[in-house]
């Protein structure tokens, strides 16, 4: 059997998720027998250079890069996984959807208590810098995810036994003690 | 006078005593209908619909409902399982339930009945509504956020002569539960304490003491909501 291939990437988040995948400890050993990585943080591979089998977003929809890279793997990822509360609901991010993004602005580069290097009171406006989203969006509202996995971080057991679920083909059960949401 | 009344819930036969109702009957016999407004001691009023079961093929909310002679109570089926789910589901897209951020997460009911009906997303989009804090009062913090409107608050949090701290403000969709402001200023410390225990998420939170429990020893964590009824 050929190995299956992962790709992953964190958009709105912290990587606490992928913090969480290296804490399936000695098991990783197990999963490089069983899968290969493409795109992802992991390897540093920028680029997709084939058709990827599972993709895990970590993360929400905060910027315009966010919404790119997460249309990007869907176009090149088969099964997509929704990987913690970010990716599911837009997560602490998300806390600022009800205030508009000006006010967030204003306050992070102006106003803040801890703002002292910002002299010249300047809002970041470089062309270079992705739009910041009117708010931040779970990755199922902007493309299709055939996945979920919840927690904040998703405890290891769960990505381990749903990559080896996925990977294998076989019905994974859920735990009562790994579906938590925090 | 026979007090004892004889009924079915999924084919099972329960005896109760006449004037309890299919909830409080239920559980006295281990079987266990989720509940989320209903709360000990109170009239039940059957606002959250998380205790719908079917009777005679018709959805009655269990908590409300008195048990009778014969009565026919579908309540573990597909149908209801799925129903109850999306009722879930609404209350958490309808909120901001950001329970990463959450004192009362692991204790949360609402939280502990996505667990038990395994809500891995709901199934509506999220509104993020917005909504406010009302941290005036020196005791509590009143957010608005978490609240589901299930009143238990308003029903349980009275002060000596029976005044209510927590009330209804506006209408409609933009209800709220507001702390009164003037008696939240001397709130008594055990009955700010009462508040947040009876509120069944993280609405009304006390004061000064946070994340005081460690994960894993959380009421939700190991097991979920309504195994201790369940025999």
């Amino acid at each position: 059997m050929s190995k299956k291939i992962i790709a992953t990437t964190s958009l709105a988040g912290c990587f606490g998720c992928h913090m969480s995948i290296l804490d399936i400890d000695e098991r990783i050993l197990q999963l490089i027998e069983l899968v290969e990585f493409n795109k992802s943080p992991v390897d540093d591979i920028k680029k997709f250079t084939k058709q990827v089998d599972i993709g895990i977003i970590e993360g929400g929809c905060c910027n315009s890069e966010n919404v790119e890279v997460l249309k990007y793997f869907r176009e090149n990822c088969n099964i997509l996984v929704s990987l913690g509360e970010c990716a599911i609901m837009g997560g602490l991010p998300a806390m600022r959807n009800g205030i508009p993004v000006e006010e967030c602005l204003q306050e992070a580069y102006l106003d803040g208590p801890t703002v002292s290097l910002n002299k010249e009171k300047i809002l970041p406006n470089d062309p270079e810098l992705p739009m910041i989203l009117e708010k931040v969006f779970p990755c199922h509202e902007v493309v299709k995810v055939d996945y979920f996995l919840p927690g904040c971080p998703p405890r290891a057991d769960l990505i381990w036994d749903a990559l080896v679920a996925l990977v294998t083909g076989n019905e994974m059960d859920l735990p009562y003690e790994v579906v938590k949401f925090d | 006078m026979n007090n004892t009344v004889k009924f079915k819930i999924d084919g099972n036969i329960v005896t109760a005593e006449k004037g309890q109702t299919i909830v409080e009957a239920a559980h006295a016999a281990g079987i266990y209908i989720p509940t989320l407004c209903n709360f000990k001691g109170v009239k039940p009023k059957g606002c959250c619909r998380m205790c719908s079961v079917k009777i005679n093929s018709r959805y009655m909310t269990a908590c409300t409902t008195p048990v009778s002679d014969g009565m026919e109570v579908e309540n573990n089926i597909d149908e209801l399982v799925d129903m109850r789910k999306s009722i879930i589901e609404l209350m958490f897209v309808s909120g901001n339930h950001f329970c990463p951020s959450c004192e009362k997460s692991g204790n949360c009911e609402l939280q502990a009945l996505g667990y038990r009906y395994q809500m891995l997303v709901p199934r509506f989009p999220f509104s993020f509504p917005q909504k406010g804090i009302d941290a005036s009062s020196p005791k509590i913090m009143k957010d608005q956020n978490r609240c589901i409107m299930c009143k238990r608050c308003m029903k349980t949090i009275k002060d000596e002569n029976g005044k209510n701290y927590f009330a209804f403000k506006n209408r409609s969709n933009k209800v709220e539960v507001v702390l009164d402001a003037e008696m939240g200023k001397t709130m008594p410390d055990d009955l700010a304490k009462l508040a947040m225990e009876n509120c069944p998420v993280g609405s009304i939170i006390y004061k000064e003491i946070g994340y005081n429990e460690p994960i894993g020893t959380r009421k939700y964590d190991k097991t979920p909501i309504g195994s201790e009824i369940e025999v």
